[in-house]
């Protein structure tokens, strides 16, 4: 019954995907608004369908209803229910159904906050975004339905991959989703103002609030992914240049590179037609994330679902959206206006030296991912990139990109003087020479690559309070008025402001934790103890566990610093009888500058137990920069100039008042 | 399939093992820093000394077995990759065919800086910022109408 309801709203979401695809080309009324009425109508019945289709197939993992073959092939009964639900996307049938549901939520979320964008673009960019709408959901029915049915429903389910039965996991698609699907936004207003022939500045102040929500939640849902290797994989590691996490830093790296250029669009009216390109881009880099992901044309952790066939699937619907939508941008880019003349030295041309950078370190990624792909494919070698490869190149692209995010907030629009902006900054120098010397002297002269990144780091945050301090004119006018230039300075600049010095955050955290990170790996009886950094760590006792579907060893150890308790830690070793699978809850302290970190390994003969105790300063800043990049990107989102729908009310307001 | 049973055992005990390593503390870091290198050949972009497959312990122990023979870092290296092939090194050697790989980003930047130089100095040379067009007398009515309707409130 359920499969049948959830198979039939999927049905009825492609129908009136289509129409909502089709219908603005139809040689009919095209400024008729009953057009765009009907387009908008569409959208959310699209969305609701689809909404309905993903709440019987949680409804069929929460009541554990194997007769659906996806349920019984990724549930078990004795699952705790935020498994049962995160389950639904935890493997590849359901995510898809996620994948489409947040499409979906995107294109209703136009519809209903988009009005007081005109009906026409709204019309067009509905319809393109429907079009990816029914690519994507007759794949999920022709080639990954998560309604089929079994005919003889198993007693009980094979249950879910261990390793995904995780709070952090349970929410990370959902954010990943959000950001990735979300630049389907910029994709559909692009193609839509390609098919107008027109775009101003107007467009981009409609684009940049889906561009920017997209990036809010793709900075987090990158950074739950991270944190979630971290304290799952038990040895503390949160980045691996694997591929599937370069899917998702690709269309991150285009989209920051997309909210950017966006932003001389609405500001000076150029850039547009490049700008275009990078709002089809960064979709198109969504899509191939997902082939990358979902096609497992790469052998990864996160590939837990292969198959050829929906490979080839999704690779046709990647070329056709990004070749069709290339073809169109090759056909009427050459109609946008190159815009109004700019100096050499003006925010403008700084806006644009971070494009290149940003699209240069965009390109490095994409070519050390799939490079190994093509020099196999081509049956030459088979080769690996890994972190030394991206140490080597993308660390000199992203280098004077920092540098350089300290200037450009400085430069004014038009021209300016690259003299006086640099004179801005000389605090921030200051500081940051301070910083370099600092780590110079306590190293003895040893780290100097960590004195370099931590002074680039000191560079970028204070250059971004300096930004604000001077906007506020702060100490140049009395404090009186800075403090009511504070309230009045719009939420776009204070976003600014946080999310380029969450940046600088997320570069100490790394400099830090490349740089001092110790670890000791050893073996300890209950009662034994050993040292790092000045640490003592003691196995205090051993227990076993009995978990809601899991049998645990769990190690018991406290943590002291020159005979003072610091921190107790459990660390447990899971055994899934299901999958039988074995699995490492670590135990981490952190006081958000550094993290004490420990997990237990095997027993050996002797009673004694492998145990890895591993100190990582500044680990906490790389995520703390990250949720801080990510509320600067909120609090710019609720600008009153991008909020959505501010400009109608206002006007609504203003007729009201005029009528009465 | 064989692969896909080896991620299914990925995460229990991670990395390198007590029971593994060299009472020679300075051969041990060598061992370590050459571990980091090397690919673990089942698992993703993981090095070997991050995984715990079986593999990659008979790689730690390998390499470690030839360091205690007196190899140098290179030839524990060479070694391996006679064996193994290039797909063992996480960063993979310049040669004819990775030319590409190791020039592309610099080649991008070059392309995309002169696109933008192109760019920066065409706009540079359209002069300095026009005003923009006058208001026609259209416009001009529309504008006060507004204005007016605004003082009146």
């Amino acid at each position: 019954m359920t499969a049948l309801v959830g198979q039939f709203a999927l049905l009825l979401a492609i129908v009136f995907a289509s129409t909502q695809a089709a219908l603005p080309f139809l040689p009919i009324r095209r400024t008729d608004p009953a057009l765009s009425g009907y387009v908008d109508s569409a959208a959310l019945a699209q969305f609701t369908f689809v909404a309905i289709a993903f709440a019987c197939l949680t409804y069929a993992f929460v009541t554990s209803d194997f007769s659906l073959a996806v349920v019984a092939a990724n549930s078990h009964t004795a699952k705790p229910l935020l498994y049962k639900i995160s389950g639904v996307w935890g493997n590849h049938e359901g995510s898809m159904l996620l994948w489409v549901l947040i499409l979906s939520l995107f294109g209703a979320s136009v519809a209903i906050f988009g009005q007081d964008i005109p009906d026409r673009l709204r019309a067009r960019a509905l319809s393109v975004h429907a079009m990816i709408g029914v690519a994507f959901l007759v794949f999920i029915v022709a080639t990954s339905n998560p309604f089929e049915t079994l005919p003889n429903p198993p007693e009980n389910g094979a249950g879910l991959n261990p390793i995904l039965q995780d709070p952090g996991l349970a929410i990370h698609p959902p954010f990943l989703y959000l950001g990735y699907v979300g630049f389907s936004m910029a994709f559909s207003f692009s193609v839509a103002a390609l098919l107008e022939g027109r775009v101003d500045a107007s467009w981009a102040r409609w684009v940049r609030p889906w561009v920017l929500a997209a990036w809010c939640f793709l900075t987090i849902g990158i950074a739950l992914g991270s944190a979630w290797a971290y304290y799952t994989l038990g040895w503390g590691g949160w980045w691996f240049w694997d591929p599937v996490e370069n899917a998702s830093l690709m269309p991150w790296l285009s989209g920051t590179a997309l909210l950017h250029s966006a932003l001389v669009v609405e500001r000076r009216n150029a850039l547009a037609s490049w700008t275009i390109l990078l709002g089809i881009l960064t979709f198109s880099l969504s899509l191939v994330g997902t082939f990358l992901v979902r096609s497992g044309v790469l052998t990864s952790v996160h590939a837990f679902a292969e198959d050829p066939a929906r490979g080839a699937y999704i690779l046709l619907m990647v070329t056709c959206s990004t070749g069709g939508a290339l073809l169109l941008y090759a056909a009427r880019a050459s109609k946008l206006q190159p815009g109004p003349a700019f100096g050499a030295v003006s925010r403008e041309s700084g806006l644009i030296l971070n494009n290149v950078l940003l699209t240069t370190a965009l390109f490095t990624v994409l070519l050390g991912t799939f490079y190994p792909l093509a020099i196999d494919l081509i049956g030459g070698d088979k080769i690996s990139v890994g972190r030394p490869y991206y140490a080597r190149t993308f660390i000199p692209v992203v280098t004077p990109l920092l540098l350089f995010m300290a200037v450009g907030p400085m430069l004014k629009w038009k021209r300016d003087a690259l003299r006086t902006a640099i004179a801005r900054l000389n605090k921030a120098a200051v500081v940051a020479g301070l910083v370099c010397a600092l780590v110079l002297m306590l190293s003895f002269g040893r780290e100097f690559i960590a004195a370099f990144f931590l002074a680039v780091a000191a560079w970028v945050v204070v250059s971004s309070l300096l930004a604000l301090a001077q906007r506020v004119r702060l100490g140049s006018a009395p404090l009186e008025t800075s403090l009511r230039l504070l309230a009045t300075t719009p939420r776009a600049y204070y976003g600014l402001v946080l999310a380029h010095a969450g940046v600088g955050l997320l570069v100490a955290g790394v400099a830090g934790m490349s740089t001092w990170a110790t670890e000791r790996v050893g073996v300890l009886r209950v009662g034994q103890s050993f040292e790092l950094s000045g640490y003592t760590l003691m196995l205090k006792a051993i227990d076993e566990v009995q978990g809601p579907n899991y049998q645990a060893e769990r190690a018991k150890f406290e943590v002291s610093r020159k005979g003072r308790l610091v921190t107790r830690l459990q660390s447990e070793r899971r055994f899934y009888p299901v999958r039988e699978q074995q699995t490492t809850a670590a135990g981490i302290h952190t006081n958000f500058i550094s993290n004490l970190y420990v997990a237990i390994g095997e027993p050996d003969d002797a009673g004694g137990w492998a145990v890895r105790f591993y100190y990582h300063p500044f680990m906490p800043w790389v995520w703390i920069g990250a949720l801080v990049m990510a509320f600067g990107g909120l609090a710019s989102l609720s600008d009153r100039r991008l909020r959505v729908g501010a400009m109608q009310r206002a006007q609504r307001i203003s007729i009201a008042v005029a009528g009465e | 399939m064989c692969l896909a049973l080896t991620f299914a055992a990925l995460p229990s005990a991670r990395a390198v093992n007590p029971d593994e390593m060299l009472s020679d503390t300075a051969l041990e870091a060598r061992a370590r820093v050459l571990s980091g290198e090397l690919r673990c050949l089942v698992c993703r972009n993981q090095s070997i000394d991050d995984s715990n497959a079986d593999l990659a312990r008979d790689l730690r122990l390998l390499v470690r077995n030839r360091l205690r023979a007196g190899d140098s870092d290179q030839e524990v290296k060479s070694f391996i990759v006679a064996r193994y092939g290039n797909f063992v090194l996480l960063k993979p050697p310049l040669q004819w065919n990775t030319a590409l790989l190791w020039t592309g980003p610099l080649l991008f930047f070059l392309l995309a800086a002169f696109g933008a130089f192109r760019l920066v100095s065409s706009r540079a040379a359209a002069g300095p910022a026009q005003s923009p067009p006058p208001l026609s007398a259209d416009e001009q009515s529309q504008l006060e109408k507004l204005l007016g309707e605004k003082a009146s409130q």
